[in-house]
């Protein structure tokens, strides 16, 4: 293998037969090249997925009024169910768990905000201190709403990194008025949401101020909490669905809710869809290792025949060099050699094409199932290597055939 | 140099059995220059195989520079082959992708020689075949005549004990087949042993001794003056 004179060999032999070398690289280099890219595409379908579930803390509970759809207690269906704030602090009350996290919302769908000349639509929304983590959002600049600013319902408000572009632009808005619906606020801060564009294009301000200001007494529209997190996946979900269970049990009662009607109030519970997305994610992966490990598995077959016929090519020279003198093993060493030299070669070649197309398309791909397609450069490396190795065991048999051609047949055959 | 014991060799043919070597008992000193004559299914290229350890013999044995030759297996037998034999087929059986040069000194690549001897010894066979100047060409480049004399060279740059050569002017034309001819006595006049299997009278004239075969069994033995083949070139 390591020898000097064999990889003389190797390359004069491959320099005189170079349609049939590359042959049989365009196979190999095609085979590695559609793996990564597939691979490259799955790994993006999968970091698109992931951010889309990510948008939420993934262990968040949360409760959102609905319309009832059943008549109960002498009542009609079509009913509005309007939570108050009331509920909320009922749910941490009763709570049988510790609670990590916890914040009523009150929401405005649309509101004009403004600074100067600049103006925008945006998602209003009233909420405490800790809806920071509930939201997965992190401060870039200044600070979220805190206990105090609820205490004393101040008009503080923290914008998405979406609002202070469209109304700062590159001017620090920290300490700077904006107008919204009329009435003057000041920016604390600003923040950024792994949700994206959609989840910055929103103004947080203290419940209590947006329920005095644009709200109606003490409605409030969802609370939403998180649970201490443990490491053991069943535990928290068995966790999370008792305290769900609770609140809902509550409300029911409350608010005359049939215990069959699922339209009244909208349950939503992270930890079970990330169950579900984690066996969407696992199978999604399965596949596209099932069809990339079909389409090594045809590159094989390729080598394999193209090997065959390499050798089958060669019978009279294999009885040639046999009859000067060649043993066997070194006809084995030969022609494997040279299959194993071409393959990884243009293994390598196919693996770096790949992965140049993943790296100049990949940042241009604008969709949100499919961000930043990329390759883990070891399962790259590996699938080189298992191509290789495939390759010489695929080589191996027709080189083996080759090495038992007897030189008095082949010498006989033109 | 070469001695060989009531041999014997047969085919299956279907279901029946073809009996090619029927009790063969030869022997070949150093220097001499043979051809081993008979018509098509005579048993000689049969014969040759086996001095050529190509193939083995049924029965009877077959000595070779004191060397028994029995029950090889195929690494040993190319091992063999390497050390003790230089092969000149009919057909040339140069590897066509390789230069003159690079086909002679293939030998030496088996027999494990360092690039630059090898390359060097391959040059100065090819000069001595007359075809320096041919070195970097490739077979088909090359004359019938031109390719048999770098088959010859190939022969002999493993420094073998004889040489084997099957109707090794087979293809050529008489001009060209007396002048390799011509080379092959030049050969044998250093020393070498050399055997030839021939159907050809003229050409088994110009060897020293004329073996005859006819179905299996030697029918003639003679020592003859060899006919100089430079007188007809």
């Amino acid at each position: 293998m390591f020898s000097l004179e064999r990889w003389q060999e190797i390359f004069e032999t491959i320099s005189k037969n170079k349609l049939r070398t590359f042959l049989t690289g365009v196979s190999v280099a095609s085979g590695i090249f559609i793996l990564v890219v597939l691979l490259g595409i799955g790994e993006g379908m999968q970091n698109g997925v992931e951010i889309q579930f990510q948008r939420d803390a993934e262990n968040k509970v949360s409760v959102t009024g609905g319309v009832t759809s059943l008549g109960y207690g002498g009542l009609n269906p079509g009913r509005d169910i309007q939570l108050v704030l009331d509920d909320f602090y009922t749910a941490v009350q009763t709570s049988d768990f510790d609670i990590e996290f916890q914040s009523p919302l009150y929401r405005v769908w649309s509101g004009l905000a403004s600074n100067g000349s600049e103006s925008g639509s945006y998602r209003l929304e009233g909420v405490h201190a800790d809806y920071q983590f509930l939201e997965k959002a992190s401060i870039i600049n200044g600070r979220f709403i805190n206990p105090l600013d609820q205490d004393l319902g101040t008009k503080n408000v923290v914008i998405g990194n979406r609002v202070k572009k469209d109304l700062f632009k590159e001017k620090d808005p920290i300490g700077e008025f904006i107008t919204v619906s009329g009435v003057k606020f000041k920016v604390v801060g600003v923040y950024t949401d792994p949700g994206g564009e959609r989840s910055e294009a929103r103004i947080f301000m203290p419940l209590k101020t947006a329920q005095r200001i644009f709200g109606n007494g003490e409605d409030i529209r969802t609370i939403s909490f998180t649970l201490p997190k443990v490491s053991d996946y069943d535990l928290a979900l068995y966790q999370s669905q008792a305290f769900l269970k609770k609140i809902e049990r509550q409300l029911r009662s409350k608010y005359n809710i049939s215990p069959v009607d699922t339209s009244a109030l909208y349950l939503s519970n992270n930890i079970e869809s990330t169950k579900e997305i984690y066996t969407i994610l696992s199978t999604m992966k399965l596949f596209f290792w099932g069809v990339g490990i079909a389409t090594l598995f045809a590159g094989i077959i390729g080598v394999s025949n193209i090997m065959l016929i390499i050798v089958k090519e060669r019978t009279k020279e294999i009885g040639i060099r046999k009859a000067l003198g060649a043993v066997p093993m070194s006809i084995v060493g030969m022609v494997l050699h040279e299959s194993i030299f071409v393959t990884a070669l243009s293994g390598m070649f196919g693996l770096i094409l790949g992965l140049l197309l993943l790296e100049s398309v990949g940042p241009f791909i604008d969709t949100e199932f499919i961000v930043n397609p990329e390759v883990n450069f070891n399962v790259a490396v590996s699938t080189v290597i298992i191509l290789i190795i495939a390759g010489a065991i695929a080589g191996f048999f027709p080189a083996w055939r080759g090495a038992r051609i007897k030189p008095i047949d082949a010498l006989r055959d033109e | 140099m070469i001695e060989i014991k009531d041999l014997h060799k047969s085919y299956k043919v279907g279901k029946n059995s073809l009996h090619v070597l029927k009790g063969i008992n030869f022997s070949v000193k150093e220097g001499e220059l043979v051809s081993i004559m008979g018509s098509s299914g005579s048993g000689k290229s049969t014969l040759l195989n086996i001095l050529g350890m190509l193939d083995e013999a049924d029965q009877g044995s077959y000595n070779l520079d004191g060397v028994p030759i029995k029950n090889l297996n195929e690494k040993l037998a190319a091992q063999y082959r390497n050390k003790f034999l230089g092969f000149i087929f009919q057909s040339f059986n140069l590897i066509n992708y390789k230069t003159a040069l690079d086909n002679v000194a293939l030998p030496l690549y088996y027999q494990g020689l360092p690039r630059g001897e090898r390359m060097d010894r391959a040059m100065s066979y090819l000069e001595k075949v007359g075809l320096a100047d041919w070195a970097t060409h490739l077979p088909n480049e090359l004359s019938g005549g031109q390719k048999q004399r770098v088959a010859i060279a190939r022969a002999l740059a493993s420094h073998p004990k004889v040489l084997l050569a099957d109707e090794l002017t087979g293809a050529l034309d008489t001009k060209t087949s007396y002048e390799i001819m011509d080379l092959v006595q030049q050969i044998n006049d250093e020393g070498k042993t050399i055997l030839v299997v021939t159907h050809e009278e003229d050409i088994a004239q110009m060897t020293k001794r004329i073996v005859n075969l006819k179905d299996g069994v030697i029918i003639d033995d003679k020592k003859v003056e060899p006919i100089r083949a430079s007188a007809h070139v």
